[in-house]
C-alpha cells in the first residue's frame, strides 16, 4: 500500500498508510501535508491509529496537526525545559499563572482560560482585555496580516461576550532607512512594511468603529526580517450575560464570512521560521479581512448576549474550526459531531480538510440551545449576516467529522487533547559586554534635539493620527494631549454614560534591554506599562504579557525567555499586578536572524474618576517640578548610547519593593488632586521627558540638574539621559507644596525647578552652568520632523 | 412641540458606526431616538412615524464604489417612496460624516433644485489621506439653516473630524457659479477656520482636507436637510475634549451641543 491513498468517496479524500510507515516516512507525511509535527508526535498519531485498527484520513492528520501547534497548544509555554540544572515544568504555569494565582485578586473574573482575561470594572461591567501577535502574515502581506490580526483579536473579546471598546496596537519595524542592497531575497523593506501594516491596522479599526486609543511604534534593525506586529483589543460585559453554559444537544452555529482557502495552515506557518520561500508557500496562510462584516457580526452578537440566546461562543482564529469546534466541545466535556459539507464556502470544490483547517476571517462559532434557534437565526438575518447550523454537541467524546454523510474523521477527545509534552533545553550565557568609555557632548542641547528627533522617541502623530482615537465619543484622555500635540502616558475611555469611571491603557516595551539581558527587559517592559498607567491615574492594574521570541528549539533562546519569565513573576508578584491573558509568538526568524527578544507588556487600569485624570502638559507658569524616583547610572541600552553608537552594559533595573511604594504614592497625590500635570520618564530619560512636558503646553521650565537624587552620577549627559525606571516628572501648585511632599515622604523625591512663562526649556549642570537651552517650539519640532507626513 | 413627544430615527446600516454616540445626544436633551436597522424600516415601513432622521458616522458598506453611495442607492431603492414624502414634509435630515457623504450621494444636497438624480458635489479623498483631529469651524449662515440657529454670532466651535473623504468639491469648471449659488440661497452653514477665526483660505490642518472654500457642512435650499464632516456627537461634553485637563475651568457642553440644541429649537417652535 503506498503512502497516499485517494479514498473512494465522491470527494477529495485521502487515507495515509501510517500504519506500515517508517520513520522516514512519518516525517515525510507531516512535511508534505504541512502538519509542522515532529516525528515524536508523529509516532503518538500512529500508535493511536494501530489501536483503531486502521489508518488516518488527511481530515484526522490535518486536525491533530493544527490542534498541537505551537500556536495553538503553546508547547514551549505549557512542555518541559531544562535550565540551569533544574527542570521547569511549564514556564506558563511556574511563572505567569503562578504570579496571578499569588496576588489571588479578587476582581479577576476570568484569567488565561477564556479567548480573553476579564476584570470587574463598575455598575455590574467588566472589562475584558487580548492581545495577539499577527508577525508572520504582516512579514509577507503586510497590509492583509496587520488587518486581520486586529480583525482576529476583535473577535477574541466578542469572544467573551463583549463590546470591543477599543484597540491596542504596539508595532516593530526594521529602520525606515534600511539599506535596500541589504535586503536578502524574500525580505520586503521596512518602509513598504510600515506603510502597509499601519493602513491595515487603521483600515479595520476605522471601518468597524472602533477606537485605536494606545500604542507604540518600535524600530530595531532585528525587525527587518522579522516585523512585530500587536494587536489589542478591550471589551465591555455586563457579567451576568456571560454565558458559557453549552450542552450536549446543543447546536454549533458557524456565523459571518464565508469559507474559502484564505488562511489555509495559518498556524503552522506562524510555527515555523521565516525564509526566502515564505512569500511562495505561505501567501495562502494569509487572510483576507472585511472589517464590514465583522461590524455586522458585532452587533449580531451583543444583541444575541443581549437577549440570553446563546449558551456558548468562541472565535475561529488561528487553526479554523479545527481548534475552534475541538476546543469547544473539550471545554464543555462532550463531544461533537460536525456536517463540514454546510459551511458556507466562497467557491465550490474545497476538500474536507481545507474547509476544517481555513482560517478565513469574520467568523464566529455559537452555541444555541435548540429551542433559541430560530431567534438566533432573526438576528442574523435583520444584520444582514449569514449564519449556518453545521453541527451539534454530543455526550460521547468523540470528535466525528462528516461530509455529504460519510464520516470523514472520528478522533477521541482524550486522544487529541493530550499531546506528549515537549521537553526542551534552554541554556544562558552572560554575554560579554563592555561600558563605552566617551566624553561628555560638548552641546548637550542638540544632543537633546537629536535624541528627541530619533526614531524611538519622535511623535508618531503621522501615524497615529490615521487611526480613529475619538470614535464612540468616549476617549476621556487622548493619545495626544490638547493643541500642541504633547504624548499623554496612557489613554482613558470612559466607557459606561453613567459613571465617572474611567478604564486607562497603556503598554511598556524595551527590546534594546534585551540585546543586554532579557529579565531586565521584561522587568523594566512591566515597570514601563505600570508607570505610564499611574501617571495619569490608573490603578488596579492588570497586566497582558505577549512574546516574541526566536526558534526555542535553540538553547540560548529559550534561555533568555526563561530568564524574561522570571522577571515577569518578581515583578508582578512585588506590584500586585496580576497576568490576565497572554500569547506568545515563537519562531521569529528571517535570513537576517532571530528577532530580539521582545516583550509587550499591556496595563489595563482602572481610574476610579476620571474628573481627577492627569495629563502630561505642563500647566501654569510658577509651578513647582520634583522628580520622583532616583536616578542609577544606567545607561545600557538607552537611546543616548545608541546615537553614539554603543549598546553598553549598565541596563536599567527595577528595584520593585521601592517601586511600588513610589507608584503607591504617586496614586495617592493624583487621588488628593496636588498633581496638575505627571509625566513618567523612558527613553531619552530626565531630559526628553522634561521637553515633551514644556512643548505640550508652551510653557518653559527652568531645572537643576544638582538636584535630582542619583547614586552618585558625576556627569551631566548621564543625568539628562539615564533611563532608570521607576520615575516621573511630577508638577505641583505651590500652595500644595508641603501636602504633596507629606505624600512623598519616605520616598525618593526632590524639586528640581519651576514653571516658566517664558517658553525655553533650561537646564542647569552639575557644575551650575547652563548645559541645555531651548526654545519649546524648536523642541517640538525636532520632535515632530522624523516621522511627519513631510519626511 | 414638546421634546418629550419629538421622535427621532437614528438609520443604521451594516458598516455604520456612530449611532450610540448620536443617539446619546438626543437622550441627554430629552429626545427620544432610536436607532433603527434599514431592514427594520424596510419591513415595518414606519420612517413616517418620525419626526426627523440622521445619517450618523460610519462607513456604511464598506463605503466601497464611493463613500456613501451603495447606502443611498439602497435607500432609494428600498425606501424612497417615504423618503420622498419625508422631504416634501420639510422634516429635518441631518447627515455627520458618512451620512453627510449618504446626503450628497442621495442627491438631498445640495439639492439646487430640488432632490437631484445624481450628485451635485462630491465629497472627495482628503489631501492628506485619513486624519483623526479637532479642527475649529465658523458658523457663516445668516438664517437657514435650522441647525445651526444656537450658535452665537461669531463663534469659533471646536469639534473633531474623522475621515479620509471629506474635501467638498464642486466640477472645476462650475465651481465659482456653484458656490455664489450657494452663497446666494444661505446654504453654507460650516466653514474650516483657524483657531482665532480667520479664514483657512484652503490651507492644512486649518482646513484639514482641502475642502473647496474651506466648507465643512452645508444645508439644502429649505434648510432643514444639513450635512456636516465634523462630528457634533463626539463634542458633546467637556470630559471629550482634547485639553480639557488643562483648562481652570470647562464650560459643562462642548460646541457640538449647538446643533443638537438648534434641532431642537426648531420643533420648540413648530406647533
Amino acid at each position: 500500500m503506498s503512502l497516499f491513498t485517494r479514498t473512494n468517496a465522491a470527494f477529495n479524500l485521502h487515507e495515509i498508510n501510517t500504519k506500515d510507515a517508517t520513520d522516514h516516512q512519518l516525517a515525510e507525511v507531516s512535511g508534505e501535508l504541512g502538519l509542522g509535527l515532529s516525528l515524536g508526535e508523529m509516532k503518538q498519531v500512529q500508535t493511536y491509529f494501530k489501536t483503531q485498527k486502521r489508518n488516518p484520513t488527511d481530515v484526522e492528520l490535518q486536525t491533530i496537526g493544527q490542534t498541537w501547534s505551537e500556536h495553538c497548544y503553546h508547547k514551549t509555554f505549557k512542555g518541559k525545559i531544562r535550565f540551569d540544572g533544574k527542570e521547569i515544568d511549564s514556564l506558563f504555569k511556574t511563572y505567569i499563572a503562578k504570579a496571578t494565582q499569588e496576588i489571588a485578586a479578587k476582581w479577576c473574573i476570568s484569567v488565561f482560560e477564556d479567548n480573553a482575561g476579564i476584570v470587574s470594572f463598575d455598575k455590574g461591567y467588566g472589562i475584558a482585555a487580548k492581545v495577539e501577535t499577527h508577525n508572520h502574515p504582516s512579514a509577507v502581506e503586510p497590509f492583509g496580516g496587520a488587518a486581520t490580526g486586529v480583525g482576529g483579536v476583535i473577535r477574541d473579546v466578542l469572544g467573551v461576550w463583549a463590546d470591543p471598546i477599543a484597540c491596542t496596537d504596539v508595532l516593530g519595524f526594521g529602520p525606515l532607512d534600511y539599506d535596500y542592497n541589504k535586503l536578502p531575497p524574500g525580505v520586503k523593506h521596512p518602509k513598504y512594511v510600515y506603510m502597509g501594516v499601519t493602513a491595515g491596522i487603521a483600515t479595520y479599526g476605522n471601518n468597524m468603529g472602533i477606537p485605536t486609543v494606545n500604542g507604540a511604534i518600535y524600530f530595531d534593525e532585528s525587525y527587518t526580517g522579522n516585523v512585530v506586529v500587536y494587536c489589542g483589543c478591550i471589551g465591555l460585559l455586563p457579567l451576568d450575560k456571560y454565558k458559557k453554559e453549552a450542552k450536549a444537544g446543543h447546536v454549533l452555529i458557524v456565523a459571518g464570512g464565508k469559507t474559502g482557502r484564505d488562511g489555509i495552515h495559518g498556524v503552522t506557518f506562524a510555527s515555523a521560521e521565516l525564509t526566502e520561500k515564505s512569500e511562495e508557500i505561505s501567501r495562502p496562510a494569509v487572510q483576507i479581512a472585511d472589517p464590514i462584516e465583522e461590524e455586522k457580526v458585532k452587533r449580531a452578537m451583543i444583541e444575541i448576549r443581549d437577549r440570553e440566546l446563546a449558551s456558548a461562543t468562541t472565535d475561529l482564529g488561528g487553526g479554523g474550526m479545527s481548534s475552534s469546534v475541538g476546543e469547544t466541545a473539550e471545554r464543555y466535556g462532550c463531544g461533537v459531531t460536525v456536517d463540514l459539507d454546510k459551511v458556507p464556502l466562497k467557491y465550490a470544490g474545497l476538500a474536507p480538510w481545507e474547509i476544517y483547517v481555513s482560517e478565513s476571517q469574520e467568523r464566529m462559532l455559537i452555541v444555541v440551545p435548540p429551542e433559541n434557534l430560530k431567534a438566533v437565526f432573526e438576528v442574523f438575518e435583520k444584520e444582514d449576516v449569514e449564519a449556518t447550523a453545521i453541527g451539534i454537541l454530543t455526550p460521547e467524546k468523540h470528535l466525528r467529522l462528516r461530509f455529504e454523510g460519510v464520516t470523514v474523521a472520528d478522533l477521541d477527545m482524550q486522544f487529541l487533547f493530550k499531546p506528549i509534552k515537549s521537553a526542551k533545553t534552554a541554556s544562558f550565557e552572560k554575554i560579554t559586554l563592555t561600558e563605552p568609555i566617551f566624553s561628555v557632548p560638548k552641546n548637550l542641547t542638540e544632543t537633546l534635539m537629536q535624541l528627541l528627533s530619533a526614531s524611538n522617541i519622535a511623535s508618531k502623530e503621522s501615524v497615529v493620527r490615521s487611526y480613529d482615537h475619538e470614535v464612540k465619543g468616549n476617549t476621556a484622555l487622548k493619545p495626544f494631549q490638547g493643541e500642541y500635540a504633547g504624548p499623554n502616558d496612557a489613554s482613558i475611555l470612559k466607557p459606561l454614560d453613567n459613571s465617572w469611571r474611567g478604564v486607562s491603557i497603556s503598554c511598556g516595551m524595551n527590546p534594546n534591554y534585551g540585546k543586554i539581558d532579557a529579565y531586565d527587559m521584561a522587568a523594566s517592559a512591566i515597570d514601563e506599562a505600570v508607570r505610564n498607567n499611574i501617571a495619569v491615574g490608573g490603578s488596579r492594574i492588570a497586566l497582558l504579557d505577549n512574546f516574541v521570541w526566536g526558534n526555542p528549539e535553540k538553547p540560548e533562546r529559550l534561555g533568555s525567555l526563561v530568564r524574561a519569565c522570571e522577571a515577569c513573576y518578581d515583578v508582578a508578584t512585588a506590584y500586585g499586578t496580576p497576568f490576565i491573558s497572554g500569547k506568545d509568538s515563537l519562531y521569529n526568524e528571517s535570513p537576517l536572524g532571530p528577532v530580539t527578544p521582545t516583550l509587550l507588556i499591556t496595563a489595563v487600569g482602572l481610574v476610579p474618576d476620571i474628573r481627577s485624570a492627569v495629563s502630561m502638559d505642563l500647566k501654569a507658569p510658577g509651578n513647582l517640578l520634583y522628580i520622583v524616583g532616583k536616578t542609577y547610572l544606567e545607561l545600557g541600552g538607552s537611546e543616548y548610547y545608541k546615537l553614539q553608537g554603543y549598546l553598553g552594559k549598565s541596563v536599567p533595573k527595577v528595584h520593585a519593593a521601592k517601586a511600588k511604594k513610589t507608584f503607591n504614592a504617586i496614586t495617592k497625590a493624583i487621588s488628593k488632586g496636588t498633581v496638575k500635570a505627571c509625566h513618567d520618564l523612558s527613553e531619552g530619560g530626565l531630559a526628553v521627558s522634561a521637553s515633551e512636558m514644556a512643548f505640550a503646553s508652551n510653557l518653559g521650565l527652568e531645572l537643576d540638574l544638582a538636584k535630582v537624587p542619583s547614586n552618585g552620577i558625576k556627569r551631566d549627559d548621564f543625568l539628562l539621559f539615564s533611563e532608570s525606571n521607576s520615575r516621573f516628572l511630577v508638577e505641583i501648585n505651590p500652595k500644595d507644596k508641603a501636602a504633596f511632599e507629606a505624600v512623598m515622604k519616605g520616598k525618593v523625591c526632590a524639586e528640581i525647578g519651576k514653571v516658566t512663562k517664558n517658553p525655553t526649556l533650561k537646564i542647569k549642570g552639575l557644575k551650575g552652568s547652563t548645559i541645555v537651552d531651548a526654545d519649546v517650539a524648536g523642541l517640538r519640532a525636532a520632535w515632530k520632523r522624523t516621522l511627519s507626513e513631510e519626511a | 412641540m414638546k421634546l418629550q413627544d419629538i421622535r427621532v430615527c437614528v438609520m443604521r446600516v451594516g458598516g455604520t458606526n456612530c449611532d450610540a454616540e448620536t443617539q446619546r445626544a438626543f437622550h441627554e436633551l430629552g429626545v427620544q431616538a432610536d436607532v433603527r436597522h434599514l431592514n427594520e424600516l424596510v419591513k415595518q415601513r414606519n420612517l413616517l412615524d418620525y419626526h426627523m432622521l440622521v445619517f450618523p458616522g460610519g462607513f456604511s458598506y464598506g463605503d466601497y464604489v464611493r463613500s456613501g453611495a451603495i447606502f443611498a442607492r439602497m435607500l432609494t431603492a428600498k425606501l424612497g417612496k417615504d423618503l420622498r414624502s419625508f422631504i416634501d414634509q420639510n422634516r429635518p435630515i441631518l447627515g455627520i460624516c458618512n451620512g453627510f457623504q449618504i446626503l450628497v450621494e442621495e442627491g438631498l444636497l445640495p439639492g439646487f433644485e430640488g432632490v437631484s438624480d445624481f450628485p451635485e458635489a462630491s465629497l472627495a479623498n482628503n489631501s492628506r489621506g485619513y486624519r483623526c483631529q479637532w479642527v475649529y469651524l465658523k458658523n457663516e449662515n445668516k438664517s437657514k439653516c435650522i441647525f445651526t440657529t444656537k450658535i452665537p454670532k461669531g463663534k469659533v466651535l471646536r469639534m473633531p473630524i474623522a475621515h479620509g473623504e471629506g474635501r467638498f468639491l464642486f466640477p472645476k469648471e462650475k465651481e465659482e457659479a456653484l458656490l455664489q449659488k450657494l452663497i446666494d440661497n444661505d446654504m453654507v452653514a460650516l466653514r474650516y477656520c483657524s483657531k482665532d477665526g480667520a479664514d483657512a483660505n484652503g490651507k492644512y490642518p486649518a482646513n484639514p482636507n482641502g475642502s473647496f472654500h474651506d466648507i465643512a457642512g452645508i444645508c439644502n435650499r429649505e434648510g432643514t436637510v444639513f450635512g456636516l464632516m465634523p462630528h457634533p456627537e463626539r463634542a458633546f461634553y467637556w470630559w471629550q475634549q482634547p485639553d480639557w485637563t488643562s483648562q481652570q475651568a470647562m464650560p459643562q457642553f462642548g460646541d457640538g451641543k449647538l446643533i443638537f440644541e438648534s434641532l431642537l429649537d426648531h420643533f420648540a417652535k413648530k406647533l
